[in-house]
């Protein structure tokens, strides 16, 4: 889930430390918890409260005029400002979608750059509207950390890079390899889950960071490098000479990465969530950022291309936005597959397939509920 | 008399030889290097291992840098003009100077006001460091602070007059009680200031600040080495005084002072910066209702002033306890008063001892701001391992970018290190 180094390590720390705030909100009556935590929960719930009393996100980001959206503090491919200080990304290509659907203008963003340390906290103070910074969907962060994640924009999972040299194909023939591995991270669980499935033995080089993985990997330290295909994949791609090392075809963990917002307010997280939807099935229907205009201009053949583009009905309404939201956060940088082709596909540096995150009508996973 | 001499002297040098050099055996490089280099058979292989380990350093680090890329629009571009020759790849450096000085955020046109700022630092800090120079200049000292934060963060120019009347009115008041009493001169004067700040703020009309002669930049949008320093020269010159009272109050006779500075010094000490700045940048904001709450900056630069005032009191204590007993005596039996014996007796003294101590968590001090960069701020540091790093031009450079971040780190604390050295000889009157 991630190319910075400790974020998943520090996810556990902060589950537990706001799991336990957040659930003597909830159970206020409980008085085991209440007890030990009496004074920190207290001035949560009043924190919380005031979060709560300022429910309604949707209304506060239209009388803002501007949307509040947290990213990474810089991941290649996903979120990373320029030379000039304008960020671009896959992940901030959502936020600005966001932000002209609800506002009509993908520059009303406010960036909000976060670590893997301050994301989840900065979304549960109302600081951020929402939280784009490939995070990965789980059980806890959903149920127990009280976060709605309203859908799924990249299919991440663990991979292995391994120098061509090497010659291993698969990572089930690297029976007593050596595996850098960022320490205290669910890679090195998955890494040990996968070894002992396979009933193999390797040998784990603890790394802190990724990027001292990187040049561990380089120095020959060790024979294989674990971490998220899509961090593989934009590590590689910096490598010198790219074309010597190779990411072997084994997946061995999910990784779901999506926008998330705040438990408890559906309206916002219903216009998050189908802004996200309006860019999948932009790219299913073959609405691009080159016929948009076309296209929205009047009513065509196709009815479902009618409603999303609200040339007919009346979703745009019922959303509690205008008509013509979807037609504004696709025409900001494209369809679903413009916007991984400009970011991390196969034409950027990084080089991406689309692999599992293709539309569900070529194989993928990328599926809309339909606009009706 | 000569005549009595029957035989004459053959030969009287009636001048003085020329003066020869010495020989070469010793004197001049030759003995040199015989004396430092080579004197036993032991020092001689030293030597030589020494002279290979350099030779290898510098054979293998200086074609890195000596043939360096300057230009390039990225690390594939520099790699390209390299065409496999070893070089740094110092492009990222030209690239993003500007990024590196000011973050990221900070709005390019208006880049000469930080710099400004900066010049005039060097102005408000002479007459504070050089006592030597004349006292008048302490007044653009006392108007640096404000001025400062006009032009680094802009905005209605009503806020930082008002804070500054609040301070004049606050010295006026301070001025007129002292005599009779310390404290009634003290609190007065901050009741005076804080009265001054509130009706200020109720003055300032809402939206001053939109169309203000400065654009106003938001806190959250500085960055860069300029972020450093700002946190450095703010939390160094506040934790200054405020160690000298929390030492002074750690020695107080009166159990509450006594009891609050020794709880909160140890306390402090105890606990790391980089939890502080946790507290300051997680916590906090749950405490605080959405949107409102007391900006980041402000936030971080107390504690990091409390976490650096609570090592600067102990330092002075030190120097405090190093006075022989009879200094407080002598100036008891004066008949001066608490005050006035402090300032004018003791703490000069107290304070020449600390120099180094005070000096040394100063530089500490100035290093710990590059912890901010794990609570997203983006110092230095913080735009190195995010935007920059992570950047597709320039993600897997890093030896080029660390080395330039610690030689901007070097030249300022090895600044701080040979100012206070000077300072020491400057002040020292003791016979060693």
């Amino acid at each position: 889930m991630s190319l910075e180094g400790q974020s998943l390590r520090q996810f556990d720390s902060a589950s537990k430390w706001s799991g336990k705030t957040v659930c003597s909100k909830a159970d206020i009556q409980e008085e085991v918890i209440m007890k030990k935590t009496v004074f920190l929960g207290a001035l949560t719930v009043a924190g919380l409260a005031a979060g709560v009393a300022a429910a309604g996100t949707l209304d506060d980001v239209k009388a803002r005029g501007k949307l509040n959206c947290g990213v990474t503090t810089g991941l290649v491919g996903f979120a990373a400002p320029d030379a000039n200080g304008e960020w671009s990304g896959f992940d901030v290509a959502v936020c600005r979608a966001v932000a002209a659907a609800v506002l009509g203008d993908g520059n009303a963003v406010e960036f909000v750059p976060t670590t893997g340390k301050t994301r989840f906290t900065a979304l549960a103070s109302g600081e951020i509207d929402m939280l784009a910074r490939n995070t990965t969907w789980t059980f806890s962060r959903d149920v127990d950390l009280k976060f709605t994640f309203v859908g799924v924009n990249y299919y991440d999972g663990q991979g292995f890079m391994a120098p061509k040299e090497l010659g291993v194909s698969s990572a089930k023939e690297l029976d007593g390899a050596t595996v850098c591995i960022q320490t205290g991270t669910t890679t090195e669980l998955n890494l040990a889950d996968f070894f002992r499935a396979n009933n193999i033995s390797y040998e784990p080089v603890p790394i802190e960071t990724n990027s001292e993985a990187q040049q561990q990997y380089l120095a020959g330290a060790c024979d294989v490098f674990t971490t998220d295909a899509s961090g593989l994949a934009a590590t590689r791609a910096t490598f010198e000479n790219p074309g010597d090392h190779i990411l072997l075809p084994e997946i061995v963990s999910k990784e779901p990465l999506g926008p998330l917002v705040r438990h408890g307010d559906n309206e916002w997280g219903d216009a998050v969530r189908w802004t996200l939807n309006a860019l999948i099935t932009a790219e299913e229907l073959g609405v691009t950022s080159a016929n948009i205009a076309d296209m929205s201009a009047s009513a065509g053949n196709n009815p479902e291309i009618n409603r999303l583009l609200g040339t007919e009905g009346n979703l745009g309404e019922m959303l509690g936005l205008s008509a013509d939201w979807a037609k504004n956060a696709i025409a900001v940088s494209g369809n679903y597959g413009e916007i991984f082709e400009k970011n991390i596909g196969e034409s950027t540096p990084i080089g991406l397939a689309r692999g599992l995150n293709a539309q569900w009508t070529d194989g993928g996973l990328i599926y809309s509920p339909p606009f009706r | 008399m000569s005549n009595s001499n029957s035989s004459p002297v053959a030969f009287v040098r009636e001048t003085f030889l020329d003066e020869q050099p010495a020989p070469t055996s010793a004197a001049g490089p030759v003995k040199w290097v015989k004396d430092n280099l080579f004197p036993t058979w032991a020092n001689a292989l030293l030597t030589v291992v020494a002279l290979y380990m350099v030779y290898v350093l510098l054979s293998s680090s200086m074609p890195w840098l000596l043939s360096g890329v300057w230009n390039a629009e990225s690390l594939a571009g520099c790699r390209e003009v390299l065409d496999g020759q070893t070089g740094a790849c110092f492009a990222v450096l030209t690239e993003r100077w500007n990024q590196l000085l000011f973050g990221f955020k900070y709005p390019p046109d208006q880049y000469w006001r930080p710099t400004l700022a900066f010049a005039l630092m060097f102005a408000a800090l002479a007459p504070v460091l050089f006592f030597d120079l004349p006292r008048k200049l302490l007044i653009v000292t006392a108007l640096f602070p404000f001025v400062a934060y006009w032009l680094i963060w802009g905005g209605t120019i009503l806020a930082p007059i008002f804070a500054l009347l609040g301070v004049i009115a606050g010295y006026v008041v301070y001025e007129r009680f002292v005599k009779g009493s310390f404290a009634a001169g003290f609190l007065g004067g901050v009741a005076a200031a804080f009265v001054v700040w509130i009706i200020g703020g109720m003055l300032i009309p809402e939206g001053a600040s939109e169309n203000a002669l400065l654009s106003a930049v938001p806190s959250r949008d500085l960055g860069g080495f300029m972020l450093n320093m700002m946190l450095g020269l703010t939390c160094v010159s506040l934790s200054v005084p405020l160690g000298i009272a929390l030492a002074l109050g750690r020695q107080s006779d009166l159990p509450l002072i006594k009891v609050i500075c020794v709880v909160f010094i140890e306390f402090i000490r105890g606990v790391p910066l980089i939890t502080l700045l946790f507290v300051a940048s997680v916590m906090l904001s749950y405490f605080f209702p959405p949107n409102t709450g007391v900006d980041l900056f402000l936030r971080v630069v107390i504690m990091i002033t409390m976490f650096s005032a609570a090592y600067i009191a102990e330092v002075i204590r030190g120097g405090l306890a190093a006075l022989p007993k009879g200094q407080y005596e002598a100036a008891d039996s004066l008949g001066l008063d608490y005050a006035q014996a402090m300032r004018l007796i003791i703490l000069p003294q107290a304070l020449k001892i600390s120099i180094p101590g005070i000096v040394n968590v100063a530089v500490g001090l100035f290093k710990d701001t590059v912890l901010v960069s794990v609570i997203s701020m983006f110092d230095l540091v913080g735009m190195i391992r995010g935007p920059i790093v992570a950047s597709t031009d320039w993600n897997g450079i890093y030896w080029e970018l660390y080395l330039f971040a610690s030689v901007l780190f070097f030249v300022v604390c090895y600044g701080i290190s040979q100012y206070s050295q000077w300072l020491e000889r400057r002040l020292a009157t003791d016979h060693r």
